[in-house]
């Protein structure tokens, strides 16, 4: 069987919206993993131990289920929260579920890395920063996290490549991602081998370019 | 004189161990009190109990009126108001050395970035030190990045400074850069409590002598008398002394 690219010129525009939609859902993702990550992370720390325990089980629950089980469940669980809160029947959209599913599931793998970034600032840097009146909050934004994230970029990032594939998953939901709409077109051109083949190119491309930059990155990070 | 710091039967465990036993002494008003031990006899623990930094389970501790033990103590403010240099610098190694002058002065004493920024460059003068401003802390010695610790917590206009160990992870050639800027300091009139094996300093510096050991203040008395008569010392003491100052 003959492999016919030529067809994959013509669906481009198309491709790139799904592609931009991908990375918005990453970018989206990405941040709000993070934020969620740390104060997943402070709560682990602190010295409450029902806000460290219900920490700890959330990191535990959250991988401990399939990302594409939490991406389900968020497409029916959100709206119907929505509408109970609201009174009324609020459709939100897939992508705002997906949205909400990444970022909760994201920030559990986010916050053992922001926890280990944390742990690797040594206790004299909390006690300076005490020491010059800061209080807990101050010492955390000014002193601890600046210099944590600066040592957990590479493997934030490396996290942060392993979500820029698993948004492929979103097809279960029917978002039209990059990968979505290229299966798609290749369905209605009947070409699918092709579109597939070329949207695994893309992915690799993609991926192992940042991971090689990540690499790079690392490297400068250790000095 | 009044005291700046008064410390009465302070007690402190971790657990089941007693690192700090009945501690009770002070620091008067321009006063230059040095605590030397043994390493593990609480010597660290005590100065830091000073500023809150560790926590006591039984006694005292009152610094310019305020009890450091009090849940009702804002703490953060009382910190602002005492200074402290630590063995390992703690310079924050992400700003620059501008940068870590001015930081607390801006967040916590609500002072402009100008102000802050002017009042870092004088006092980095005054450790010798203006030329490295725009640097950051790896780029300096041990013995530059504990003068700028000492600038930072001047900074604050602290009415106390407080020393743990600020030579003993210092290279012997840079220990002196360091000893002298803490000398100027004492004869300007700062109050300061200093852990140190420095007996050289504690001899031309100090007013009073600490020693502790096991947790315990042993000694607490005149520089004079403590390194004057040391036949009328503990066996203790004598024992510290003799094998620190044959070096």
């Amino acid at each position: 069987m003959a492999l016919d690219f030529s067809q994959i010129i013509p669906a481009l525009p198309g491709l790139a919206d799904g592609m931009l939609l991908t990375l918005k859902l990453l970018v989206m993702a990405v941040g709000g993993g993070v934020v969620l990550g740390t104060l997943l992370a402070l709560a682990r720390l602190s010295d409450n131990l029902l806000l460290s325990r219900l920490a700890k089980w959330y990191v535990n629950y959250f991988r401990s289920i399939p990302l594409l089980l939490v991406i389900s469940w968020f497409y029916l669980v959100v709206p119907m929260v929505l509408s109970w809160i609201t009174g009324d029947l609020t459709p939100v959209g897939a992508f705002t579920s997906c949205l909400v599913a990444f970022v909760m599931f994201e920030a559990a793998y986010f916050s053992e890395i922001v926890r280990a970034g944390i742990q690797s600032i040594s206790r004299g840097q909390i006690n300076a920063a005490y020491a010059l009146g800061m209080t807990y909050s101050q010492a955390m934004r000014l002193v601890i996290l600046p210099q944590a994230f600066r040592k957990m970029m590479p493997l934030l990032l490396q996290q942060s490549i392993i979500l820029f594939q698993d948004t492929s998953l979103v097809y279960a939901v029917g978002l039209m991602d990059f990968l979505n709409t290229a299966r798609s077109k290749g369905d209605v051109v009947g070409l699918p081998h092709e579109f597939l083949l070329f949207a695994g190119a893309v992915y690799f491309v993609i991926s192992f370019g940042a991971s090689q930059w990540v690499k790079r990155l690392q490297k400068r990070f250790a000095v | 004189m009044s005291a700046m710091i008064s410390i009465n039967n302070v007690s402190k465990w971790y657990g089941d161990f007693q690192v700090l036993t009945d501690c009770t002494t002070g620091v008067k008003k321009g006063e230059v009190v040095v605590v030397c031990g043994p390493s593990g006899s609480g010597k660290s623990t005590l100065i830091k109990c000073v500023n809150a930094l560790e926590p006591f389970q039984k006694g005292e501790i009152i610094v310019d009126g305020i009890a450091v033990g009090d849940p009702k103590t804002d703490l953060p403010k009382l910190r602002s108001r005492v200074g402290m240099v630590f063995q390992h610098f703690e310079l924050f190694p992400h700003l620059s050395i501008t940068e870590n002058l001015a930081i607390a002065q801006v967040k916590v004493l609500g002072r402009s970035q100008d102000e802050a920024r002017e009042k870092g460059l004088k006092l980095l003068d005054r450790v010798g030190l203006k030329a490295h401003a725009h640097k950051f802390p790896g780029q300096l010695s041990g013995g530059q990045q504990q003068r700028v610790a000492i600038a930072r917590a001047l900074a604050m206009d602290p009415i106390a400074m407080l020393f743990d160990e600020p030579t003993s992870a210092l290279d012997p050639e840079m220990i002196n850069e360091v000893l002298d800027v803490m000398t100027e300091l004492a004869q300007e009139g700062m109050t300061m409590m200093c852990v140190t094996h420095e007996m050289g300093f504690a001899r031309r510096v100090a007013h009073r002598v600490i020693f502790m050991d096991q947790g315990a203040i042993v000694e607490d008395c005149d520089k004079d008398a403590f390194f004057g008569d040391i036949n009328a010392r503990s066996e203790r003491a004598r024992q510290f002394l003799s094998k620190i100052l044959q070096h």
